[in-house]
């Protein structure tokens, strides 16, 4: 079990008049084997949080340490670190690329194991694979199209999986799917969280997935960390007034909306 | 690709091509054998003929049969087409996905020259590298194939930089896949059926460049030619025997029509035939039934949907959908993606193409037969009593408009109302919907509005005529929560201020059952459930009840799993 640690991470973008600040200055720490929720309005920067831990954005300042070792730097032994956090997108539609087998999209997740596979090991993996995510094995060969969001969303946790991570960052992973569908895909990932005692980073603006996948939640805005504490305590009594306002405008079942201004 | 194959030959234009490339290579593998001597073959006494059994096309000065000479001349001509295509393809593939792949300023300087070498006329680069290698054949070749090597680098980079883009690029490179990797694997073949197309029409093209470089002397050189050569020869005596330079016309122009034909096969495979037309009724009569206020605002009994399937053949997507709303009552319509409830709500408003097929026993908004075509008094009625708020307000607000000007367009259209009482209005309505600064704003373009603000400007818009009934679409779907409760607050002011009726659509039912007063549940195109929102817990259908109970909210037991819907998760995506 991991532990992946922000500190005093800053991303800008632009330069001159355009410049913003999308993530400023922040400290978070995401606990081994917990799930950590990450929650905000679009613009909150929550999603470059995602993108700066896997390498996809570059941090102007601050480091990010998976078990200690900075995993920003360029040196090899920062870049075989960064390998063992991984990351599943928003859209399933877009994160399998549609001329790919699926098998041979999850077996891309094996390069980040820094091993060779013989083309046996390879498929036996796949199918593995597959399974853990309740996917016939037997479909390996069918190309995206063929699968329903879920599936496909399904089939990116499984190549995510495949790099054997000892990080998973959720970037809003259910936000694409049907209801129905995102029950599936929370049980799943919850179930293998158990299982293979993943370090997990969730990142949605439903507060009410947040709140029933996370141990710990972090309500973020403008960049900035707002409130942060165990799911529990700090839904049930946010300090915060901003997370006070997120909390009133999440629909109840059955409740008419409180629409009345505060 | 096995299944796309026979598909394609079917069609008129896949049978001409395989027959047209089937001549085009039987011409050049065997013409020069078959017709090699009788192209060559001088005989002074048979010279200048013209058209006769004998010779099809006549013969030249030196007395050769000059149908021979084309046939024969085809192999060098085509030849030469593939080579020069092929370098323009080759290296402008590889000249584009290097651009890609570089550095962001060394990827500007090698755009910025590929835009320099566009620039230049592919006649003026020609003209210039055959001045490098001299007049030949292969002199020419590389001419044209350099020319054209731009054009691909240009078409490549552009379509390799939307494929870099994508999601599955990102986590490839996360994963470890080296640049070099990533471009086999997902960068080359996303690209490729768009670059075959263009490779097909590209060779054309080229074929023509090259008949007119020999044409000016600057290709083929004697005693070698091809069709621009022969073109040229016969050129000077097209008064006397015009046969002499039709021949290789006919064959520059049948070669090309096949490369574009090719080029034709390969993205018709892609796109499906066009769908049979589905055509509204026209009203019989004039008469409108009066409105009172006991009219229903919407009757609907039995409506059926069907669009044309991948096969042509049509699919129903809502199977008799009954529905009636009274005056300002809110209902709501729950269901996942495939449901048929935004289809249903596009039907309500009249919304949907001339593609799907819409019948219904009864489909009537206040009296106007929605199933017929409406007359110009109906349509005014219709542009004021109907407001449409969709998931999406940037793709239904026009980006070059003001706000204001596209709010003032109802009134001033269907309520022939004045410009400066428009502009009123128009204010007074964005004031309504809480947009701060509403004289300010009114003259900006959609873009300087947020998401929030975007959507309820489209409620304003809604609340220009009188509305009766406000169909919202998924309207905070892309929204955060808090920004949904914002529109949410636009709207029941919207319905508070004109007692319009609202026809709410939804994927989220707890958003639904807390705005609403009555509730129909879809699946599959059919109504499961009709229930008040505040019985919601007496609901007794199973997939009602699995919708409920397999959404978290912020008393969901954390220790246990979610509860999930059978089968809920197998049916693919239609594409």
């Amino acid at each position: 079990m991991s532990e992946l640690r922000f500190e005093q991470v800053t991303v800008r973008f632009g330069r001159g008049r355009t410049l913003t600040t999308a993530v400023d200055s922040l400290d978070l720490i995401v606990r081994p084997g917990t799930t950590h929720g990450l929650v905000g309005e679009s613009g909150s920067g929550k999603s470059t949080v995602a993108r700066v831990a896997v390498g996809l954005t570059k941090l102007d300042a601050g480091r990010i340490l998976l078990d200690g070792v900075d995993i920003t730097s360029r040196d090899p032994a920062a870049r075989a670190a960064r390998r063992r956090v991984q990351m599943v997108f928003q859209d399933p539609l877009s994160a399998l690329d549609p001329r790919m087998s699926v098998g041979a999209s999850i077996a891309e997740g094996l390069l980040a194991t820094g091993r060779r596979h013989t083309s046996t090991q390879r498929d036996a993996r796949v199918r593995e694979l597959l399974d853990l995510v309740h996917i016939d094995p037997a479909r390996a060969d069918d190309r995206p199209v063929a699968f329903s969001g879920g599936q496909r969303q399904r089939i990116t946790i499984a190549r995510a999986l495949a790099a054997e991570p000892e990080v998973l960052i959720a970037d809003e992973i259910t936000s694409a799917l049907d209801v129905s569908v995102q029950g599936i895909v929370l049980n799943l990932l919850r179930e293998l969280q158990q299982r293979l005692d993943l370090t997990m980073l969730f990142i949605s603006h439903n507060l009410a997935v947040v709140r029933y996948v996370s141990d710990e939640v972090t309500v973020m805005r403008g960049g900035r960390v707002i409130e942060h504490g165990p799911t529990d305590s700090m839904l049930s009594d946010p300090t915060d007034p901003y997370t006070r306002e997120l909390l009133r405008a999440v629909p109840v079942m059955g409740r008419p909306l409180d629409l009345e201004e505060a | 690709m096995q299944t796309r194959i026979p598909h394609f030959l079917r069609s008129p234009q896949g049978i001409s091509a395989s027959l047209g490339l089937l001549i085009v290579v039987l011409m050049t593998v065997l013409g020069p054998i078959i017709f090699g001597d009788l192209a060559t073959e001088r005989s002074i006494p048979d010279r200048q003929q013209g058209v006769s059994p004998e010779h099809l096309f006549g013969t030249d000065e030196l007395g050769r049969d000059l149908f021979a000479r084309v046939v024969v001349a085809t192999r060098v001509s085509v030849l030469l087409t593939l080579g020069a295509t092929g370098i323009s393809v080759g290296a402008g593939i590889v000249l584009g996905v290097i651009a890609v792949l570089l550095p962001r300023f060394l990827q500007r300087i090698v755009a910025g020259l590929i835009d320099i070498l566009l620039s230049f006329p592919w006649l003026l680069l020609a003209l210039f590298f055959s001045v490098i290698w001299g007049t030949t054949a292969i002199g020419a070749m590389l001419a044209v194939g350099f020319a054209g090597i731009p054009v691909f680098a240009r078409l490549t980079s552009t379509l390799s930089a939307s494929v870099a883009s994508s999601d599955y690029v990102r986590a490839a490179g996360i994963l470890g896949s080296g640049a070099l990797r990533t471009t086999a694997r997902h960068i080359i073949p996303n690209i490729l059926p768009p670059l075959l197309v263009n490779t097909a029409a590209h060779a054309s093209v080229t074929l023509l460049s090259f008949a007119a470089l020999s044409f000016l002397g600057l290709g083929v050189q004697a005693p070698e030619f091809d069709w621009g050569r022969l073109l040229n020869e016969g050129s000077k005596r097209i008064y006397v025997d015009p046969m002499a330079a039709i021949g290789p016309g006919i064959a520059i122009v049948f070669v090309g029509v096949v490369f574009a034909l090719l080029g034709e096969v390969f993205s018709e495979s892609s796109s499906r035939s066009l769908p049979p037309k589905a055509v509204r009724r026209r009203r019989s009569t004039d008469y409108v039934a009066p409105v009172t206020d006991a009219t229903p605002t919407l009757e609907m009994t039995d409506l059926r949907v069907s669009f044309p399937g991948r096969d042509g053949k049509m699919v129903e997507r809502v199977h008799g959908v009954s529905l009636s709303i009274s005056p300002g009552e809110t209902v709501g319509i729950v269901g996942e993606s495939g449901s048929g409830k935004s289809v249903t709500a596009a039907a309500v408003a009249g919304l949907l193409g001339p593609e799907a097929l819409v019948t219904s026993e009864r489909l009537m908004f206040r009296e106007i037969d929605m199933s017929a075509v409406p007359n110009g008094t109906e349509r005014r009625r219709l542009g004021l009593e109907q407001a449409m708020i969709f998931q999406d307000p940037l793709t239904s607000l026009n980006p070059a408009l003001t706000i204001g000007r596209q709010l003032r367009e109802a009134s001033e259209v269907h309520a022939k109302m004045s410009h400066h009482d428009s502009l009123r209005r128009a204010i007074d309505k964005l004031n309504l919907v809480r947009i701060p600064d509403a004289e300010r704003r009114v003259g900006q373009l959609p873009h300087e509005f947020s998401g929030g603000m975007r959507q309820r400007a489209m409620i304003a818009m809604g609340l220009m005529g009188t509305p009766r009934l406000i169909i919202a679409d998924e309207p905070t779907t892309a929204l955060d929560v808090t920004v949904q409760r914002q529109v949410m607050q636009a709207l029941r002011d919207a319905q508070n201020t004109t007692g319009a009726a609202i026809l709410f659509i939804s994927h989220d039912i707890a958003l639904v059952s807390g705005f609403c007063d009555r509730i129909i549940v879809m699946r599959d195109g059919l109504v499961v459930e009709e229930i008040a929102a505040d019985r919601l817990d007496e609901a007794r259908h199973p997939y009602t009840r699995g919708l409920i109970a397999c959404v978290p909210d912020m008393t969901t037991d954390r220790t246990a799993a979610l509860p999930v819907i059978a089968v809920a998760d197998e049916e693919p995506i239609p594409a």
